[in-house]
């Protein structure tokens, strides 16, 4: 690796940082929620594909590409309750979700 | 060497932007192009890196499926996005402030962390020099043999999720006529076609 392990980790913690306070900043916006946490556990995959390169250890590639499918099953998921929840409320508010039943 | 280092500050300089727009757009449509853009910068990243298969496997399940699975719900919902935007703002100190610690821990960590001595001697998978097999066979010489239980696993999570996105979003309609072949089908004669006896010249 050409650009040293430390350039990536810090690219990495901006990035899971942004993720943390797109969450703050959309508190009401569940897409955007989703979106955050999106880039959060893009920030994980550098993190594992660049340790994995330093150490020269497979697994981390391994590890990542779990953490991808995990990722595309979070989004597809998260994405059909909110039609749903659409569905039946009309509104994908935050602040509404507190309440069951309802 | 120099244009790597190039290479290297442009991808990450652009996904940094893509991501604070990512999360500052007033149009959740831009939200996700700009997340799109995050995720073609990442993969560059990735293959600064020497790892192509997971670059491009980000592409394909990220661009390709996830990316367009936001802009189509975004799309397909009505929503009133300028509502959802009150009190945009007011969250954002306490939000700056747990940003701020947790990048101070997390610049810190990454810049006074050291390997252990003889720490990448013990690697499980020792990656191959990328002269004798490239990234994608070697990935594979491990995904498939000691790691084949966790690839199942993986497997089955999608599964899961597939099932379970179609069963959430799967409704019946009420007061819909569907064709319903079997019952075309096993209709008997009886009941399709009656004989009338008409006497003759009587009329109807």
């Amino acid at each position: 690796m050409v650009v040293a392990l430390s350039h990536y980790l810090t690219v990495a913690a901006i990035l899971f940082t942004l993720g943390i306070f797109g969450i703050f900043l959309n508190r009401k916006n569940v897409i955007v929620i989703l979106m955050s946490v999106e880039l959060m556990l893009l920030a994980v995959n550098i993190n594992l594909v660049a340790f994995s390169v330093q150490l020269g250890d497979l697994v981390g590639q391994v590890f990542a590409l779990l953490v991808l499918t995990v990722a595309a099953a979070e989004a597809a998921i998260g994405l059909a309750i909110l039609v749903v929840y659409f569905r039946n409320r009309g509104t994908i508010a935050v602040d509404d979700i507190n309440l069951m039943k309802g | 060497m120099i244009i790597q280092a190039l290479a290297f500050y442009l991808f990450s300089t652009v996904l940094i932007a893509a991501a604070v727009m990512v999360i500052s757009a007033r149009n959740p449509v831009h939200s996700v192009l700009f997340l799109i853009l995050a995720f073609f910068n990442a993969a560059g990243l990735f293959v600064l890196m020497g790892a192509e298969f997971l670059a491009m496997i980000l592409v394909v399940v990220y661009v390709g499926a996830v990316a367009v699975l936001f802009l189509f719900v975004v799309m397909m919902l009505d929503i009133d996005f300028s509502a959802l935007r009150q009190g945009f703002l007011r969250y954002a100190p306490i939000g700056g402030l747990v940003g701020i610690v947790l990048l101070v821990e997390l610049m810190w960590m990454a810049t006074v962390w050291a390997v252990a001595p003889g720490a990448s001697e013990v690697g499980v998978a020792r990656m191959p020099a990328a002269a004798q097999i490239p990234n994608t066979q070697a990935l594979g010489l491990v995904l498939y043999t000691r790691y084949v239980y966790v690839f199942q696993a993986a497997g089955l999570v999608l599964l899961v999720a597939m099932i379970g996105a179609i069963v959430l979003t799967l409704r019946q309609r009420e007061g819909v006529r569907r064709q319903d072949i079997a019952r075309q089908i096993s209709r008997p004669r009886e009941r399709s076609v009656e004989l009338v006896k008409m006497p003759p010249r009587a009329g109807v």
